[in-house]
């Protein structure tokens, strides 16, 4: 095992007066593959988007506790969110790609970050990016076509090329599979496979054969409170909460 | 509330087949003995001819029923556990089948002539493998790992017993070399009974997996394999 990618101690998240995660203590380990399971409204996708400062927006959300990527406690006061987003990307459950071509799509990070010096550097980056995401061989003859030309599956592999072309340390991603065909859905999950020799990823999933087959360590949450954290293969045949099991063998007491 | 109740139906439904074969296999075993130890050749007859094919069948029935399952509801963690024991069972049960045909087998020519030795040990033995057995049925009915566990202990006795008896023939052929042909059959039928209560052990260490998830064959529990 490397080291600890993210750690979060204590951390209490409200919307308003209504309180959705309760002392939450975590650690994620570099590089590998962690699922958040657990049943709508457990805060699963509240604690992903805390990490990377996606709540911020949100009217009346507010975290107390510390969340640190790498060392770094992103909220402390002037932490900066800009090379936070860069450090952790997201990918959501709805593709989103902009209404631009297939390359600025990837290019959209590199030219708001300065990345690239010159135009060689950034349609190497392009490329690197969308072979990283296993879309270059689909995509190599239409660069500049819109990319909301390609299909969904398509469409979300592209939104992983255009967080990985920052390069980040961190790759969050919420439901990215759940619009999706089962083909489609089992090339995110083998591309997810592929990334994780080289980052660190955080996967949210009502599908818990998805988190079964993909991820090495599950966190299971149950109304705010993170219940269980494992192994996979652990949690999945030999969990040691009973909510654990009631909730993966589908009992609800 | 159940949200998958379905699913727990179709998982007591498989539970209840394992039982209803464990009960086939307690009979079968009862009756293989008692061809011998009552002179009535018609119960081994009865292993043969009707339990042990139905045994068979329902072993077929259960590896089926237990692949559906994990198939169409893909089953986790204690269900999971429960599926592959109820496989595993399932085979242990048969193999439990064949052995009593074996005892079953050798009735008629036991009865062919006076019995080399008083039988006295191989009832007693048979008692015990068969109360290993409905233990571990038991256990499996009740979800009580406790009742499985103390049937690991029994098959040290049973053991004990077969050496017993197999000190005990090996005396009477030394003694009577026109014993031998005789002993032989006995012996034969202590080293099935044996056996028998071998995969009576098996099915409580699935039972145990089921509900401890915990693998105490060969002592792995004790030094997990890494």
């Amino acid at each position: 095992m490397d080291g600890i990618a993210a750690s979060l101690r204590n951390v209490n998240f409200f919307y308003g007066s209504q309180q959705v995660l309760f002392d939450v203590n975590l650690e994620v380990p570099e590089r590998g593959i962690l699922a958040f399971i657990g049943p709508s409204g457990c805060g699963k996708s509240t604690l992903l988007r805390s990490m990377n400062r996606m709540n911020d927006l949100i009217p009346g959300a507010r975290l107390s506790g510390e969340v640190r990527i790498g060392d770094e406690d992103i909220y402390r006061p002037g932490a900066d969110v800009i090379s936070l987003r860069r450090k952790v990307g997201m990918v959501f459950q709805r593709s989103n790609p902009f209404p631009f071509s297939i390359a600025e799509n990837v290019a959209y990070g590199i030219k708001i970050n300065r990345l690239a010096r010159d135009r060689a550097t950034r349609d190497a980056i392009i490329e690197r990016s969308l072979r990283s995401a296993g879309l270059w061989d689909e995509v190599k003859d239409r660069l500049h076509r819109p990319a909301l030309a390609l299909s969904g599956g398509q469409q979300q592999r592209l939104c992983i090329a255009r967080a990985l072309a920052v390069e980040p340390d961190i790759l969050l991603m919420d439901e990215p599979a759940s619009a999706l065909d089962p083909i489609a859905t089992a090339r995110i999950e083998e591309l997810a496979n592929e990334l994780k020799e080289r980052f660190t990823i955080v996967i949210v999933t009502h599908n818990l054969q998805q988190a079964a087959r993909v991820s090495d360590r599950t966190s299971f949450f149950l109304m705010g409170k993170l219940i269980e954290s494992g192994e996979t293969r652990q949690i999945f045949s030999k969990p040691v909460r009973k909510e654990t099991e009631d909730y993966i063998t589908g009992r609800f007491g | 509330m159940d949200i998958r109740k379905h699913f727990l139906h179709q998982l007591d439904e498989l539970r209840e087949r394992v039982l209803y074969m464990g009960g086939l296999v307690e009979t079968a075993v009862h009756h293989s003995l008692h061809a011998v130890t009552d002179r009535k050749p018609e119960l081994a007859d009865l292993v043969t001819e009707e339990i042990e094919p139905e045994i068979n069948h329902l072993e077929v029935e259960i590896d089926e029923r237990a692949l559906q399952l994990m198939a169409l509801q893909q089953p986790l963690a204690v269900d999971l556990r429960f599926v592959a024991a109820a496989l595993k069972i399932g085979n242990d049960l048969e193999r439990m089948g064949d052995l009593a045909v074996n005892i079953a087998k050798g009735a008629p020519r036991l009865l062919s002539q006076p019995l080399a030795a008083p039988l006295v040990d191989l009832p007693l033995m048979a008692e015990r493998a068969n109360r290993m057995l409905r233990s571990s049925l038991d256990a499996l009915m009740n979800r009580n790992s406790e009742l499985a566990r103390a049937v690991l202990e029994s098959d040290d006795e049973v053991d004990a017993m077969r050496d017993l008896i197999f000190r005990q023939l090996i005396q009477s052929m030394t003694q009577d070399p026109t014993l031998v042909e005789r002993s032989l059959g006995l012996l034969f039928i202590a080293r099935n009974l044996e056996r028998i209560a071998d995969h009576a052990t098996n099915i409580a260490e699935e039972v145990i997996f089921w509900i401890e998830g915990i693998d105490v064959r060969h002592h792995f529990a004790e030094a997990p394999p890494t």
